[in-house]
């Protein structure tokens, strides 16, 4: 019944035991101990459980575990820097206070680095239209979107200094 | 004011471990041994259970055991409880059947837990509890809430005749019909509230565990209130007594009410780990929660006000019938009345009012508090008839408010609905908002929109509520079976960091933050020192929980208390160190001084002192350790007024919502940050409820149409422009922080701000949610009218 998956995980390899049904999210949480990635939903909606996998962000409740094989995964634990530094966009939730519960957070945040992956000058339209995926029941959305927009200012400001 | 301390936007604590994927919520919690539990659902909304084959479950590959309602009545626990009586117009008791923990012969509503498979693996529990045999015999059942009480419903109890749970009243009938004799003009109109399904993000969850060295039964679950809890699990359900009963609410992704009560599936983990012998867990998938997290709202409400010729509010009357599901949930009698109906004096002299409440079981989802509980039901009655009036006397809706507006030279104000409000400035907000959100233009702003084929409509919430539940004399008079106070802890450690243990819980509202920003301010020891500990029964004392906008204004307020009891203590242990007079040491900033002198100990030189006592006053206990409960002396009434203006496009019935403006005053605030925070998120689902949120049964059969996310329409990102919030304050008079609480305001006007939006530029009623369909609908109806004009 179980089959093995190989991949990378935050910057290290494994190799998991899973059974043909399992979930990347499954894998994470309960073979990885990985339990940063949340799953709110079972209709793929909510978007609690992005990951980056090989750099796109993906919802990991909808993502067989052997869809995987091979791949680079990056959950919200490894985004920030191994000194413990935040990621821009983490610093960047804090900053404008893009969270309370903290559930939804880190698929907002694996989402939110992804959209700047993509679009690194986003309107607030285009930030509110790709967070089409992700449910967030406290914060209204208002500070979130803040967030993105000045962390995508951050990035451009650390960019053109550096030029 | 110190640097982190009250009233600075402090960067919360807590974030870090969220946003780095450290936060451990119920289901992050992996014990050794641990199981998994598969509730099997009732698939009917009424249904007789005839049979259970467990042998069918039994012999699939990893299941240690299938359990049903009668293995939990032989084990003698009980019913899940109500815990408010409600009485009716002729003064006997309401009828509260109560709520089984696994249904013992017959099935009420969809979703209800008829057996419990427990396996080695999820995977494995759900295989077993798909192939469990269950036969059911299908019943009629009864859904709708404005017919529940005509005679002929199927009978959800057989000895609750009618389907109802009681009807009661409030207000002064003679008097308001009196009032009606005498009217000038008299505004009336039906409105639904509609149901609603809360969606915390976390669905619930629970690890029960029990320790047969201790004879300990711990329970992880995601919890508003963790002693709550234990106190009905053990004095009702006679799960264990409270002192082997421990309940652990880790981090909790959103309440909004839905964790408040105690519901089957935690239970029956928790007593299934001691049959087991393993720890056993469950989480719920989306659509369990769809069916089984309580819902809220669903009223169906006609109102009535009468006005004298210059519009004066003469008195109001509402007959509302409420919704309660299957059963009374733990507060869902309070929520349709004395959490409703009190409010419905709003911010105005209304002289007389009346009001009935006809309360009825139904085959569908228990319904219980949710953001905002009864008073965005006040709200939307009494905002969306106060707009209706001012449209039908040709009158500005703001003029008609200011014109009826409690002014501030009349507070104390006695409501005709109990309440007696303490403090307000209604108008004060009422023009800040009209100033942020430049109303004097409006009608430039609707040419605009008309010029692109647009229909743009201006909407007003006028909110007030009763937040700070509540002082415990009063809750126990209408009827509420626990007091509401709450309590504290400070504890100095020896090294000069503080530990606060509060009852309260955080389940996003950032108490840890808030809670040492109030340390120190009071005690003048930096936020980054103190640790806040809340949500675990054996380590904080007692404590109510968090709802009602109450974390603040009474666990905050015990906390100030216990500050107090510190600084006084320290007092005498300073005075001792500096060789002076108790009453000439003053404090402050976290410094005891002899006043007028440069002589002074820190409080951390204190505390030091008060755990080696070497040098130490005599007849003073060691330590530096202080507790507190505070049982507030009334509500808080946080008042705002918020304006919202949509664009509708007459083509599709969609509403845009184009501007929003909040205006609260929340009287002293804390944490500015996440106040408006809160502010945002509250507004948020009352845009939901108003425009796409629905909980939709099949009249006929009780299905629950909109049970996943997929058909339940949630607010998304791009549903809402830049809110723009502002603040008024007035402090709270009898509270020692000033403060109202801010949890819940947005959700609680936004309903009516929008839908006033909707029916304004609309031009017709529409009843929420103004889904696009509906909204095209209410403008196809009205157009020959208008054609005919």
């Amino acid at each position: 019944m179980s089959t093995t998956v190989s991949l990378t995980v935050n910057g290290k390899p494994c190799t998991v035991e899973v059974e043909p049904r399992t979930l990347l999210s499954a894998l994470l949480r309960d073979k990885l101990g990985l339990t940063g990635t949340h799953v709110g939903c079972d209709t793929s909606q909510c978007g609690a459980c992005v990951v980056h996998v090989d750099g796109k962000s993906r919802k990991s409740c909808t993502t067989l575990a052997v869809q995987v094989d091979g791949a680079e995964v990056t959950t919200i634990e490894g985004l920030a820097a191994a000194d413990g530094t935040l990621h821009p966009m983490q610093e960047a939730f804090r900053e404008n206070h893009g969270l309370q519960c903290g559930f939804c957070t880190p698929g907002m945040v694996m989402s939110a680095v992804d959209l700047l992956h993509t679009n690194p000058s986003p309107t607030e339209a285009e930030v509110r239209e790709w967070l089409e995926g992700n449910i967030c029941r406290c914060t209204g959305y208002h500070n979130i979107v803040k967030a993105i927009l000045d962390c995508a200012a951050n990035l451009r400001g650390a960019q053109q200094a550096a030029e | 004011m110190t640097a982190d301390g009250i009233g600075v936007a402090v960067r919360r604590k807590e974030d870090r471990r969220f946003l780095t994927g450290a936060g451990r919520y119920t289901d992050d919690i992996d014990r050794y041994g641990q199981v998994y539990a598969c509730f099997v659902r009732s698939p009917y909304a009424h249904a007789t259970v005839d049979s259970i084959n467990k042998e069918s479950a039994l012999g699939m590959p990893g299941v240690l055991a299938v359990f049903t309602g009668a293995d939990v009545a032989a084990d003698g626990l009980g019913l899940l409880p109500a815990g408010w009586m409600i009485h009716n117009k002729d003064g006997s008791p309401m009828k509260t059947p109560g709520h089984p923990l696994l249904v013992a012969d017959r099935a009420r509503y969809v979703g209800e837990a008829v057996a419990v498979v427990i396996a080695e693996t999820y995977a494995q529990a759900r295989d077993a509890a798909d192939a469990l045999e269950v036969d059911y015999t299908p019943l009629p059942a009864t859904i709708a809430t404005g017919t529940a009480s005509k005679p002929g419903q199927p009978q959800v109890h057989d000895d609750v005749p009618n389907n109802t749970a009681f009807d009661w009243c409030i207000g002064d009938k003679a008097a308001t019909e009196a009032a009606f004799a005498n009217a000038a003009h008299i505004t009336k109109l039906d409105i639904v509230n509609n149901r609603l399904i809360p969606n915390a993000m976390e669905p619930r969850a629970a690890v029960g565990e029990y320790d047969p060295g201790t004879e300990i039964t711990t329970l992880y679950t995601t919890s508003q209130n963790p002693h709550v809890a234990r106190l009905v699990l053990s004095a009702f359900v006679q799960l264990a007594p409270e002192h082997k009963l421990r309940i652990v609410a880790p981090d909790v992704g959103g309440g909004f009410g839905s964790k408040i009560y105690v519901y089957a599936e935690e239970t029956v983990c928790a007593w299934a780990a001691r049959k087991v012998k393993r720890p056993v867990r469950w989480t719920a998938e989306r659509s369990e929660s769809f069916v089984t997290d309580a819902h809220g709202r669903d009223h169906v409400t006609h109102a009535e006000l009468a006005m004298d010729a210059n519009g004066k509010f003469l008195g109001l009357r509402v007959k509302t019938f409420a919704n309660l599901g299957a059963f009374a949930s733990l507060f869902g009698t309070a929520t349709p009345t004395y959490l409703y109906m009190t409010l419905l004096s709003g911010q105005y002299k209304i002289p007389a009012i009346y009001g009935e409440v006809d309360a009825v079981y139904t085959n569908t989802t228990p319904v219980d508090a949710y953001r905002g509980a009864g008073r965005p039901e006040a709200t939307f009655v009494v905002e969306r008839i106060v707009e209706t009036a001012a449209r039908e006397l040709g009158l500005d809706p703001a003029d008609l408010r200011r014109r009826n507006f409690i002014q501030p030279d009349e507070f104390p104000y006695q409501t005709p609905v109990l309440l007696q409000y303490d403090t307000g400035d209604y108008d004060k907000h009422l023009t800040k908002a009209l100033d942020l959100g430049d109303y004097a233009n409006f009608t430039i702003r609707k040419a605009d929109s008309a010029a692109r084929g647009k229909l743009r409509g201006v909407g007003f919430a006028c909110y007030i509520e009763a937040c700070g539940i509540a002082p415990s004399a009063a809750v126990g008079a209408l009827g509420g079976g626990v007091g509401l106070w709450e309590s504290g802890t400070i504890r100095f450690n020896p090294t000069g960091n503080v530990t606060v243990h509060t009852g309260s819980h955080s389940h996003g509202q950032g108490h840890e933050t808030a809670f040492a920003q109030l340390i120190a301010t009071h005690l003048g020891v930096p936020v980054d020192q103190v640790e806040v500990v809340h949500g675990d029964t054996m380590q904080t004392p007692f404590g109510m929980g968090t709802y009602g906008s109450r974390s603040l204004a009474v666990g905050g307020s015990a906390l100030v208390k216990a500050a107090d009891k510190i600084v006084a203590k320290g007092k005498k242990i300073a005075a001792h160190l500096l060789e002076a007079s108790e009453a000439d040491i003053e404090f402050t900033d976290g410094k005891f001084t002899v006043a007028g002198t440069d002589k002074a100990k820190s409080i951390q030189e204190v505390a030091f002192a008060a755990y080696v006592p070497h040098n130490y006053p005599a007849g003073v206990e060691p330590g530096l350790e202080e507790s507190a409960f505070y049982d507030p002396l009334n509500f808080t009434f946080p008042a705002g007024t918020q304006i919202c203006e949509v664009e509708v496009d007459p083509d599709t019935g969609e509403v845009e919502i184009v501007q929003f403006v909040a205006v609260d005053d929340f009287g002293k605030i804390i944490n500015p940050m996440i106040v408006e925070g809160q502010v945002h998120g509250g507004i948020a689902q009352g845009v939901g409820q108003a425009l796409m949120e629905h909980a939709v049964y099949d009249q006929d059969t009780g299905q629950l149409l909109s049970g996943s996310y997929m058909d339940y329409c949630m607010p998304r990102a791009d549903d809402f422009p830049t809110l723009k919030v502002g603040l008024t304050e007035t402090p709270c008079t009898h509270n020692p922080l000033g403060v109202k609480g801010c949890g819940e305001a947005g959700a609680i006007a936004a309903p009516a701000a929008v839908m006033n939006a909707v029916t304004n530029a609309v031009g017709t009623m529409v009843q929420m949610p103004a889904t696009p369909l509906r909204v095209w609908e209410a403008l196809q109806s009205a157009a020959p009218a208008a054609a005919a004009e």
